[in-house]
């Protein structure tokens, strides 16, 4: 058996093991990988970034913790920046597991406004961050269609009351926001496809400006509506989230995990040319193993 | 971190590693992860179902309302009641004699779903994509709207791209007219683009799933192990966290020692 046929009978669990050493060399390690910001990426941070004070931004967190690896890091770095610059978010969960984990993902983000910090050489004050003041946390309800429909008559009509019980009516944020008319854009983070929902009946409809978060898996989906102009921005997995704490100025887990991901994509390329290498050099012998075959 | 976090968050990790398992083979600790998530995920939908759903839509218990109550549905909204029936009627399935009565509240699913998506739908997903595909091209940005840029999805030579490749993508599956000479060369530039589109799609996938494993090593690292290893931490955060790398080394000791045994002896290769 020559160096190809050991090729291209090598145990899987052989690159599962040296993906993950790969993975956890680099992760202990501490060298920086340069980020190249896509025009999709800085067009959302540029539309938030130009928002006057008091703008209400709305944030559907509509993913569960399968998601979270990739999603998170954009809501930490968009709801923070959004706070920073004291404008009014407003956050659903549209996605059945998601709820809690939303809820938990407001509390750290609260948390970390309670420091000063400077972004892209601005500094900024700690900020005390109330619930049904500078936002409003609506929750679950089931079937995204219909409620991103009826959030479009009045927020109101699907949800009633909050997450945490309280009326809307009785949230001081909540009073001059009725529909959507009353929101500078939605910034929909998805690992569902409610993000499908969004486009055809929240943007379709009403024609609010809508950006979208997705997984990598669906990021290529939805290239075809940046084309469009159906939406006006897009991050794609986790290196839009590391390019959006790029151009916040704000590294996270996403920015933290780029070399890491650099170092895992280089292994598999080289399991993807050594299996394509290996598949070649045999195919001769397995050709004429298939031509004795048929005698 | 008080203890009663740790001590979740350690049951986070072992469930982590347990998932992880499975990667060399299946085996009993993945099985209990596995049953765990799937069980804890449908008894948690349930839940929430019936917190946002039922109880505020039916079952609102504001009795000093002034309103009358049958069955705890709200009278001030009796048009609830028909939403309510039809969702009876769909239990009806478990009947095989009465199941022809769940097909009422499933046509009226069906038609209600098709009725507001079909409009919607044609508009965002066909009308404005050919909108979008036909539009004039952008010759005084051909090669990038700020500057140039060939990777920019708003230029003219990717709006360009976009309208022959989707003219020769649908040449390809265009099947009355046998795929030759120029017919025959435009399908293969639309086979080309179709798998230049499945190639971004795997690798975005690729890059989700190591995405996945990243969230994981920085839960480990950040949540479970500095924690528990922080000079603030309680003595016997430490001593757990050793006895559960105790139980994946003792885990791996084992598998590695059926491995051996039935690499010097192939006779006894019996599943343990």
């Amino acid at each position: 058996m020559n160096i190809f046929e050991r090729l291209m009978q090598l145990d899987r669990r052989w690159v599962f093991l040296l993906l993950a050493i790969v993975c956890v060399i680099t992760y202990a390690s501490s060298f920086e990988v340069p980020i190249l910001v896509e025009p999709e990426v800085r067009s959302i941070f540029q539309f938030i970034d130009t928002l006057p004070k008091g703008s209400v931004v709305f944030v559907p967190m509509d993913y569960d913790p399968g998601s979270m690896a990739e999603l998170h890091p954009m809501t930490y770095a968009i709801v923070e920046q959004c706070w920073r610059k004291e404008f009014k978010v407003l956050i659903t969960a549209l996605s059945q597991n998601g709820p809690g984990m939303a809820d938990q993902a407001i509390r750290e983000i609260v948390d970390s406004l309670k420091v000063p910090k400077t972004y892209n050489g601005v500094s900024y004050p700690a900020r005390e961050i109330v619930n049904g003041v500078d936002y409003a946390f609506l929750g679950y309800k089931p079937y995204p269609a219909i409620v991103i429909l009826g959030m479009g008559q009045n927020f109101r009509l699907p949800f009633p009351l909050d997450y945490y019980g309280t009326p809307l009516d009785s949230l001081p944020m909540m009073r001059d926001i009725q529909n959507y008319s009353d929101i500078a854009c939605a910034i929909n983070i998805s690992g569902t496809n409610a993000t499908d929902y969004w486009i055809s009946y929240g943007q379709g409809r009403f024609g609010f400006p809508l950006a979208i978060g997705v997984t990598g898996v669906s990021t290529a989906q939805y290239y075809p509506y940046l084309g469009s102009r159906q939406i006006f921005g897009i991050m794609g997995g986790m290196l839009g989230a590391a390019e959006y704490e790029e151009l916040a100025d704000n590294a996270g887990n996403a920015k933290d995990a780029m070399r890491v991901q650099l170092s895992a994509h280089l292994v598999i390329i080289a399991f993807v040319i050594m299996g394509n290498v290996g598949f070649f050099a045999t195919m001769r012998k397995r050709k004429r193993g298939l031509a004795e075959g048929g005698r | 971190m008080d203890y009663t976090t740790f001590l979740w968050t350690t049951a986070g990790a072992f469930l982590t590693l347990c998932i992880f398992s499975f990667l060399y083979k299946d085996n009993p600790f993945y099985k209990f992860a596995e049953h765990l998530f799937a069980g804890l995920s449908a008894g948690y939908f349930a839940m929430i179902l019936w917190h946002n759903g039922l109880i505020p839509k039916l079952m609102y218990a504001r009795l000093d309302d002034g309103n009358w109550y049958l069955l705890w549905l709200d009278s001030s909204k009796p048009w609830y009641l028909i939403p309510a029936l039809l969702g009876i009627l769909m239990w009806a399935r478990f009947s095989k004699k009465y199941q022809w009565v769940s097909r009422f509240p499933l046509a009226m699913y069906i038609g209600i779903g098709a009725g507001m998506a079909i409009p919607l739908e044609m508009r965002a997903r066909v009308n404005e994509q050919l909108s979008a595909m036909m539009r004039s091209i952008d010759w005084s940005h051909f090669f990038g709207t700020n500057g140039f840029n060939l990777l920019d999805t708003m230029s003219g030579l990717s709006q360009s791209i976009v309208f022959i490749g989707a003219i020769c993508g649908l040449v390809y599956f265009f099947f009355s007219k046998a795929h030759t000479g120029v017919f025959g060369g435009m399908a293969k530039f639309g086979i080309w683009i179709l798998m230049i589109g499945f190639g971004a799609s795997f690798g975005f996938t690729v890059m989700a799933r190591v995405s996945l494993f990243i969230n994981r090593m920085q839960f480990l690292d950040q949540r479970w192990i500095k924690p528990a290893i922080a000079p603030s931490a309680p003595w016997w955060y430490e001593l757990v966290l050793y006895f559960v790398a105790a139980v994946v080394v003792a885990y791996a000791a084992w598998e590695l020692a059926v491995f051996l045994r039935r690499k010097k002896n192939p006779e006894t290769n019996q599943v343990i």
